[in-house]
């Protein structure tokens, strides 16, 4: 485990903190402004989509494959639980209430807030050199002895070492990676392929896909895989110290007791 | 108060101000090309309005997708319906003979057609799918003649912005911009598949808006009247759909 190398020019929140990088006790620049306040509104819109979204989809909770399904069609996954309108065959005795109306609005609205955030997000990830700085992995986190111990030691649910409150590790960059440039954009793309009137003026956003219903499948399955991101976000913060990877997310500041790159 | 901070402080009003300009300048700009839905108001109002502008700007004239008829659903969903009125079932007793639709409001000729006068008028087909709000769809050929044909019989005048349609059913109405409504998939529906169209699919006359979701394309079809003035109907928000919650432009 002693390998892990973070990168000096990783340590700080922008290039100019982290070039005078020997830390002194207090707290420190960790998150750029910039990060804290789009992490804050993707979490309220996230927690708005997902609420949302289960609102909609307890209105007819099975997935098919392909262009239609309904009813009269034989699902490729029926979520158990009942339905929220009467003709849905859940083998329930009994409806939800609906709360589709709102839910849609509300979803939709929040869709629009986390796409305009994501363009800020991804204008600064790219121009201001967070995407590479912070989250690229570096030759030396991509060696197998270097993922092999961060993998060990996260099935190990050990508490990281301190100088990762001031860089991410390799598995926390593919996992940021892999949120913003796979599953964020397979979201917007498969809920879009769900609209009439995007796919009557971009076709091919859906005919690529294999038909709506499989639009509507995959988006369940990103949201899924989104769901646990944040479950394994939140344990992995909860290891490292919750508030004080909360509080560096809330003002920006860690604390800077010890080297950065002390080793355990 | 040090000097950075009063200018920071002249910065931020000044840059307030300007936003508060350029939202106001925005929002006249976007009620003069018509891209403010009639339910904008609201906590909900931003996202309804910002999807009804999204099709105004990118989407005004472009066609929903069409299908090869090898796509047809084997079993067209019939969605749940209220019990039929008495009104219905006494024109459903005459085979549908005294069924009439009926156009008002801002036309030069306001008129009444039976089924067969509009089954005189130029027939077309697609076969397009229906796509409903809860998230089910199927695919099916429709018939009937263009919302625009009819229109344009009644001479639409020139001022006219919306076209609120009715259901014989109580409480069920909508309507569509009239773009939407000129757009040459708006069909007055009579026939699905190579048959009639069912009643339990809308039959004998629906509206169908295949680039919104179901709800836009209202069953039992029997009244249609152009307006420029869409707060007159209802509680003002363009259809029954926004009074229980739900979107009026419904292309999401």
């Amino acid at each position: 485990m002693a390998t892990l190398q973070p990168a000096h020019a990783s340590l700080g929140a922008d290039a100019s903190t982290s070039a005078a990088s020997i830390p002194s006790a207090g707290l420190r620049a960790r998150h750029p402004v910039l990060v804290r306040i789009t992490h804050w509104i993707f979490t309220l819109c996230f927690f708005a989509l997902l609420l949302t979204g289960i609102a909609i989809l307890t209105s007819h909770p099975r997935f098919y494959w392909g262009e239609t399904g309904n009813d009269l069609t034989k699902p490729w996954l029926q979520i158990p639980i009942p339905a929220s309108r009467d003709l849905v065959p859940t083998g329930y005795h009994f409806i939800l209430p609906d709360e589709n109306g709102w839910s849609r609005a509300l979803h939709f609205e929040a869709a629009w807030i986390v796409v305009f955030t994501g363009l800020l997000y991804g204008l600064f990830g790219f121009f201001a050199g967070h995407f590479r700085k912070n989250l690229l992995p570096t030759g030396a986190h991509l060696s197998w002895r270097s993922l092999s111990a961060a993998i060990g030691s996260h099935l190990k649910f050990r508490r990281p070492p301190q100088h990762e409150a001031w860089s991410y590790n390799v598995l926390q960059r593919l996992a940021y990676l892999f949120v913003i440039f796979v599953l964020f954009p397979l979201i917007v793309w498969t809920g879009l392929a769900m609209s009439p009137t995007f796919t009557a003026a971009f076709p091919s956003s859906v005919i690529l896909l294999g038909g709506k219903q499989t639009a509507r499948t995959i988006h369940l399955l990103a949201s899924m895989a989104l769901v646990l991101f944040l479950a394994v976000h939140i344990l992995m913060i909860a290891l490292a110290g919750f508030w004080s990877r909360t509080r560096a997310m809330i003002t920006g500041r860690a604390d800077a007791f010890g080297p950065p790159m002390e080793r355990p | 108060m040090t000097d950075t901070s009063r200018r920071k402080l002249i910065l931020g009003g000044l840059a307030a101000a300007a936003g508060v300009a350029g939202l106001d300048v925005a929002a006249r700009l976007a009620e003069k090309y018509g891209l403010v839905p009639p339910d904008h108001g609201g906590i909900y109002g931003p996202g309804e309005t910002l999807n009804y502008a999204f099709q105004r700007v990118f989407a005004r004239h472009s066609l929903a997708r069409e299908f090869p008829s090898s796509m047809i659903s084997a079993r067209p969903f019939p969605n749940e319906i209220a019990p039929p009125s008495d009104a219905f079932k006494h024109l459903q007793a005459g085979g549908f003979a005294d069924w009439r639709l009926t156009i008002d409001g801002l036309v030069d000729r306001p008129a009444a057609f039976s089924l067969d006068q509009l089954r005189s008028f130029p027939r077309n087909s697609q076969i397009t799918e229906v796509s409903c709000e809860e998230g089910w769809s199927y695919v099916a050929q429709w018939t009937g003649v263009r919302l625009s044909h009819v229109l344009n019989l009644a001479g639409v005048r020139p001022q006219a912005r919306y076209v609120v349609y009715f259901s014989i059913e109580p409480e069920w109405w909508d309507s569509i911009d009239i773009d939407e409504a000129m757009h040459p998939q708006t069909f007055l529906t009579y026939g699905m598949n190579d048959n009639d169209l069912p009643v339990g699919n809308g039959g004998p006359l629906r509206m169908r808006v295949p680039r919104q979701l179901g709800y836009k394309s209202v069953k039992f079809l029997t009244h249609l009247t152009v307006t420029d003035d869409i707060k007159r109907f209802g509680k003002g928000l363009g259809s029954a759909a926004p009074e229980g919650g739900y979107a009026w432009y419904a292309g999401v």
